[in-house]
């Protein structure tokens, strides 16, 4: 039951992960960071096929790395990173294993000064959405974020908002997610801006 | 003489020097000159045809001026069949890149990428260098209008102005004087017409001696290539004064 979730404002973008990492009927691990910092300006979030996961987001790390090296440092912007992601998994999709990853990209897009948030799933589907989720957590926030996200929210309301949604996976979710980590991405990079563990709810 | 080194193209002669480079070379300075000149808000590429016919097709072929992509020209001088294999591979590689990237290629990465084929073919293979030289004008968001010039060894530059084939060296001396960095794309064009009219052998300067193409941006902003009409063409020689045909030629 991995959580990912992003919402993208005027010139930032949200992205958050939940911080329990379960195998089972046990807790591996409470402080999993899901994600992978590509460049200064763009992050990505990973859930789906333990190990898979891993080896994707390294192997796109790995890529994007290669590609400043390769030309004086230039970094990739966003939409050309959300687009060799869904190249390699739409390809990877008619091989002999397929990545079974699932994918949220937010970054700071360089080219055009805008913030992007891309929803990626397994079969290389792409989209580039104000906000979204991986898995079950879409069930209960889009609708929270239909009614009060904008294309104007300022990142403090949309974190706000986002800790109310927290707060709402937890009550009503059957298992545990031990908390979010949340990092934004804007102009200046990558940084984390909350981390909130163990919901406590009263009855 | 080298001729002992001369029949293996991937090796060295003792003086240092790969002749095969050198020979493809040699054959690219008896080409039709290519310049480019770099401005402000566009590009220029201006070249001298050597076929000369009244029944070549002039509107619809080109010699030595070629698309790329949609940001990006080339201009080649030397053997036209060994530049077609290079300009196909060229165009592929940047379609490749646009289907993973959705980006239109960087103008360097594109030139990086046509000179590693070339460096191959002088260090492994047992094949030929292409005889070919290019320069290359295009766009981009990371640096804007560029202009680049290749070789058979492989290596690449960056240019203000440039020229290749015959006569580029007295083309070159004659850019180094009358350009400045800021040029508009007019001016470019003017200045290479009268660069190439300078260094040009005969007596006809006309669109049947002379090809244009320009990359630049229209009134809302948008990056256009333009392979220019034989009409423009003279058009632009007769409003600069440079305008001549010799009626005696078939």
């Amino acid at each position: 039951m991995e959580v990912l979730i992003g919402v993208r404002g005027p010139g930032y973008v949200l992205l958050a992960s939940n911080l329990n990492q379960v195998r089972g009927i046990t807790i591996m691990k409470p402080d999993d960071d899901k994600s992978r910092v590509l460049n200064k300006h763009n992050l990505m979030l990973y859930s789906g096929e333990p190990g898979d996961t891993v080896q994707f987001a390294e192997y796109v790390t790995a890529n994007v790395a290669l590609y400043s090296r390769r030309n004086e440092e230039l970094e990739l912007h966003t939409e050309a990173v959300s687009s060799f992601v869904r190249r390699e998994l739409a390809d990877s999709l008619r091989s002999r294993h397929p990545y079974q990853v699932n994918l949220l990209i937010g970054g700071y897009d360089i080219t055009d000064d805008t913030a992007k948030l891309y929803w990626i799933d397994y079969l290389g589907t792409k989209a580039e959405v104000p906000y979204a989720a991986q898995g079950y957590a879409s069930y209960y926030l889009l609708s929270m974020f239909d009614r009060h996200m904008t294309p104007e929210t300022p990142m403090e309301e949309a974190l706000a908002l986002l800790k109310k949604g927290y707060e709402e996976l937890e009550r009503r979710m059957p298992l545990s997610l031990g908390g979010f980590v949340t990092k934004c991405v804007d102009k200046d990079g990558v940084r984390v801006v909350d981390v909130t563990r163990g919901i406590q709810l009263v009855a | 003489m080298a001729r002992r080194y001369d029949s293996r193209v991937t090796t060295f002669s003792p003086e240092g020097r790969l002749y095969q480079v050198e020979y493809a070379m040699q054959a690219i300075s008896q080409a039709g000159t290519v310049l480019g000149i770099q401005g402000t808000d566009g590009v220029v590429l201006v070249s001298e045809k050597k076929v000369l016919s009244k029944l070549l097709e002039q509107d619809t072929s080109t010699e030595k001026i070629y698309v790329l992509n949609d940001d990006i020209l080339c201009g080649v001088a030397g053997i036209t069949s060994d530049a077609n294999i290079l300009i196909n591979y060229a165009r592929e590689a940047a379609q490749k890149s646009l289907l993973t990237y959705n980006v239109n290629i960087p103008v360097e990465q594109l030139v990086r990428r046509m000179c590693d084929l070339k460096q191959g073919y002088t260090q492994y293979g047992g094949l030929r260098p292409f005889g070919v030289s290019f320069v290359y004008a295009g766009y981009d968001k990371i640096h804007g209008f560029q202009l680049y010039q290749s070789n058979p060894s492989g290596n690449y530059g960056g240019w203000k102005a440039t020229s290749v084939g015959a006569n580029n060296q007295s083309a070159q001396s004659l850019l180094k004087q009358d350009y400045n960095d800021d040029m508009t794309l007019e001016a470019c064009c003017s200045l290479a017409l009268k660069v190439l009219s300078k260094t040009m052998d005969g007596s006809t300067l006309s669109s049947e001696k002379v090809e244009l193409a320009t990359v630049g941006k229209n009134k809302e902003g948008n990056v256009y290539h333009h392979i220019w009409t034989p009409e423009e063409i003279d058009a632009l020689l007769k409003k600069e004064g440079l305008f001549k045909k010799d009626d005696a030629q078939t």
